[in-house]
């Protein structure tokens, strides 16, 4: 039986959410899984909504556009008030509980609360919500596996900058341990 | 017995197809004299327009590409950017170059583009039949001016060296006539200064050749030249407007 | 472990296209072509090649005109406004049977329309889109993969017919990512050529790169004969990817994303037991009609599934025929057709063909 994630990570402009979206997909090529990456775009990429849809699967992949993600991942509240009724029954959200101040109002799907954005800024690393909220994911959705995501990582960082993957991994643990 | 005339090489040996009287077979000839004494024919490529020299591929014996309404400066910038040894020239008429390929002219000249451009003006359309051309003189009467250029509805004429002299990338501009012998051989030191800056990779080059157009000025060829000296020269003064040689 | 490297396809495409051998790029800014160019101006150099910002698509297509003359691998690359632009310097490209890679990576329209994607654009490029008795050969892909791939053929093609090549994509296929690797790319052996404005060198005779025959008998002649070039990459270069279509009872026909969409549709389709299958046009002009006229024999329906009000499906119900009824879905300004829409749509014309 063929296994298959659609992701969909949506927040701000500005958030990381393609960057995010980039570390997934490299997790699954590095495993040699079939993956696709689609971001939005167009002018509401400047301080609009941003999102961008990721397909990980052990088959050939058909369409690049997700419209009934298993699991989302919403940085804001525009994001999860899009998304949230496209969520397969079943499938994950994950909120970052200290942008959005509602809850998910579907019984039917996995929901996880974490304060991404609060944590990262305790941390000091202001921009990295989005590496939190990966670590977050990891545990709580069969996507990819901790080291996958870390090889994903790895790949994503351009070797001039290959410092940050330690404190990278150090944020992603801190969504993970949540 | 010692041959004191003949023709240039680069000038192909057919009959040219333009009016009797008509300037572009000078102009012609003046620029394949240029190509022959500079020894550039074997790496020269040509450029026509669209107009009355649409057919200038069949007379010069270098390589040549046609290029459509406007486009020879873009046209010229492909090839010269293929082969940037090479040297490249366009020949153009005045709405060929100032009226529906004036982006591409003012372009290629504000790039540097390092090419010469050969810019026959006659104030008039000629091909089509005698049009108002972007030069037409004020008050000029043509098939589309019955009553004259009237600057209320149709504008002014543009100066081509002299706007094109404006710009950095502009290496030389000269406006030069063809209506005596002293002005040919002005005409042709220009061509020949044109080709040679491009050589030399100085960058854009244009040479502005005010000519006559007898059949669609409704002159004799003899009125023709005398109306080039008594109207055009006033609004186009020859000269040389940039000379970037000379600057330094 | 994997040696792929993940790629927008825009940024595939290009890098497909300089490791094809093009050296000179032609281009002005317009989305969602952005990365194509930006990708250009970055590695161009770096490979002592060229990218230029022209001042206009008009101009940047006469300039692909003139380095396609002297004999260079030129490309361009835009989208459907841009493209409409080209279209007289590309009538001139065909004219003067000269060989150049195009790319329209389509949005919507018409006007400035929008910047989503879209497949609107298949009339213009199938169907001549400047003046006069021309074809280009346009290639469709539908994965970054087959960018990178479709473009080294593009070349190829362009340079073994002596005429321009069109690849249309669309926003989707150019800014996802997707693994790719250009190991394998196929090459073809490709003739010199011997007409291009290099110089005569004094050596031989001038060579005239011209689209103008004043003498109509004189290019009536000419037309004809491309024609018959026509006729040959009819016959020889008409490609299609058929899926699911052994046993398949509605054939769909999509191109580019729509055919990945297609194919999600169909998946839904056979798990409810309706056999569906996708033919899926690689080449848009030649267009793979016989493919079509084949699956007429045991298909019941046909459905063509565009990003436009309906223009493919004119090439559909040409090479069908007849012999079978010919469907239509489509979205369009930008609005891209979900597999739940195709999967309803297939059970309506199920509903009405039984």
């Amino acid at each position: 039986m063929s296994k298959t994630n659609e992701v969909i990570i949506a927040g701000f402009g500005g958030q990381g959410i393609l960057f995010a979206g980039k570390v997934l997909a490299y997790g699954g090529l590095m495993c040699d899984k079939e993956v696709s990456w689609l971001p939005s775009y167009g002018p509401e990429m400047r301080g609009g909504t941003a999102n961008c849809h990721i397909i990980i699967s052990d088959a050939p992949i058909g369409s690049p556009i997700i419209t009934e993600p298993n699991v989302l991942i919403a940085m804001n509240k525009p994001s999860l008030d899009k998304f949230e009724n496209a969520v397969v029954s079943g499938g994950t959200i994950i909120v970052d509980s200290s942008l959005i101040d509602r809850k998910v109002e579907r019984d039917d799907v996995n929901v996880f609360y974490i304060p991404a954005t609060q944590m990262a800024l305790d941390m000091d690393a202001s921009k990295m919500a989005n590496m939190i909220i990966l670590g977050k994911l990891i545990k709580e959705a069969d996507v990819l596996t901790y080291d996958e995501l870390k090889k994903g990582l790895e790949k994503c960082v351009p070797p001039s900058k290959a410092d940050l993957i330690d404190f990278n991994m150090k944020v992603i643990d801190a969504g993970y341990n949540y | 017995m010692a041959k004191v005339f003949e023709r240039p090489h680069a000038l192909s040996d057919v009959s040219l197809h333009y009016c009797p009287g008509c300037t572009h077979g000078i102009i012609h000839r003046l620029v394949a004299e240029a190509i022959d004494e500079l020894g550039i024919e074997g790496k020269t490529i040509g450029v026509a327009p669209v107009g009355c020299s649409v057919f200038a591929y069949n007379y010069f014996e270098c390589d040549m590409q046609q290029a459509a309404h406007g486009r020879a400066p873009a046209v010229a910038t492909g090839i010269k950017r293929a082969n940037t040894d090479n040297v490249v020239f366009t020949y153009q008429g005045d709405g060929d170059l100032a009226a529906i390929g004036t982006a591409e002219t003012v372009h290629a000249a504000t790039r540097g583009e390092n090419i010469t451009v050969i810019f026959v003006n006659n104030a008039i359309y000629g091909m089509t039949g005698g049009q108002m051309a972007p030069t037409s003189l004020v008050g000029q009467v043509t098939q589309t001016t019955p009553y004259g250029r009237k600057t209320e509805t149709q504008g002014y004429p543009i100066r081509v060296c002299e706007m094109l002299s404006t710009l950095d990338g502009t290496a030389y501009a000269e406006r030069v006539s063809v209506d005596d012998i002293k002005n040919i051989k002005k005409a042709k030191a220009a061509i020949k200064k044109a080709f040679e800056y491009q050589i030399d990779k100085k960058g854009f080059s244009i040479v502005e050749v005010l000519s006559t157009c007898p059949t669609n000025w409704g002159l004799s060829p003899k009125e023709a030249i005398q109306w080039l000296r008594d109207n055009m020269m006033e609004v186009y003064p020859l000269g040389v407007y940039k000379d970037k040689g000379a600057d330094k | 472990m994997s040696d792929k490297v993940l790629m927008k396809g825009n940024e595939a495409l290009a890098e497909a296209a300089i490791q094809a051998g093009c050296r000179l790029f032609f281009g002005y800014p317009i989305t969602p072509q952005t990365e194509l160019a930006a990708y250009m101006a970055k590695k161009m150099p770096k490979v002592d090649g060229l990218f230029l910002q022209a001042e206009s698509e008009v101009a940047a297509i006469n300039m692909v005109y003139g380095a396609a003359g002297a004999g260079a691998r030129v490309m361009t690359s835009s989208s459907s406004p841009g493209v409409s632009l080209k279209q007289e310097g590309i009538s001139y490209i065909a004219g003067a049977d000269l060989p150049c890679v195009i790319i329209n990576i389509v949005r919507g329209g018409p006007g400035l329309g929008g910047i989503q994607p879209a497949q609107s654009d298949y009339f213009q490029a199938t169907k001549g889109g400047g003046h006069g008795d021309y074809h280009l050969i346009v290639l469709a892909p539908s994965s970054v993969q087959e960018m990178v791939e479709l473009t080294s053929l593009a070349f190829d093609l362009g340079d073994i017919y002596r005429m321009p090549v069109m690849i249309m994509g669309d926003g989707a296929l150019g800014q996802m990512m997707e693994p790719i690797s250009f190991d394998d790319v196929k090459k073809y052996e490709v003739p010199e050529k011997t007409w291009a404005t290099t110089g005569t060198k004094m050596k031989r005779k001038r060579n005239i790169i011209n689209s103008l025959y004043i003498t109509p008998d004189e290019l009536e002649e000419l037309v004809w004969e491309r024609e018959k070039k026509y006729d040959v990459i009819r016959a020889n270069e008409a490609r299609a990817e058929e899926y699911m279509t052994e046993d398949a009872d509605y054939i769909i026909a999509a191109y580019g994303t729509t055919a990945r969409i297609a194919k999600n549709a169909i998946k839904t389709l056979r798990e409810q037991g309706i056999k569906a299958g996708l033919i899926r046009p690689i080449t848009l002009w030649p267009f793979p009609s016989d493919v079509f006229n084949k699956a007429a024999d045991t298909a019941k329906a046909f459905l063509s599934v565009e990003m436009s009000t309906g223009q493919m499906v004119e090439d559909v119900k040409l090479a069908v025929n007849g012999k079978k009824d010919v469907f239509f879905f489509g979205r369009t300004g930008g609005m891209v057709p979900t597999p739940a829409e195709i999967v309803e749509k297939i059970k309506e014309i199920d509903g009405g063909v039984k």
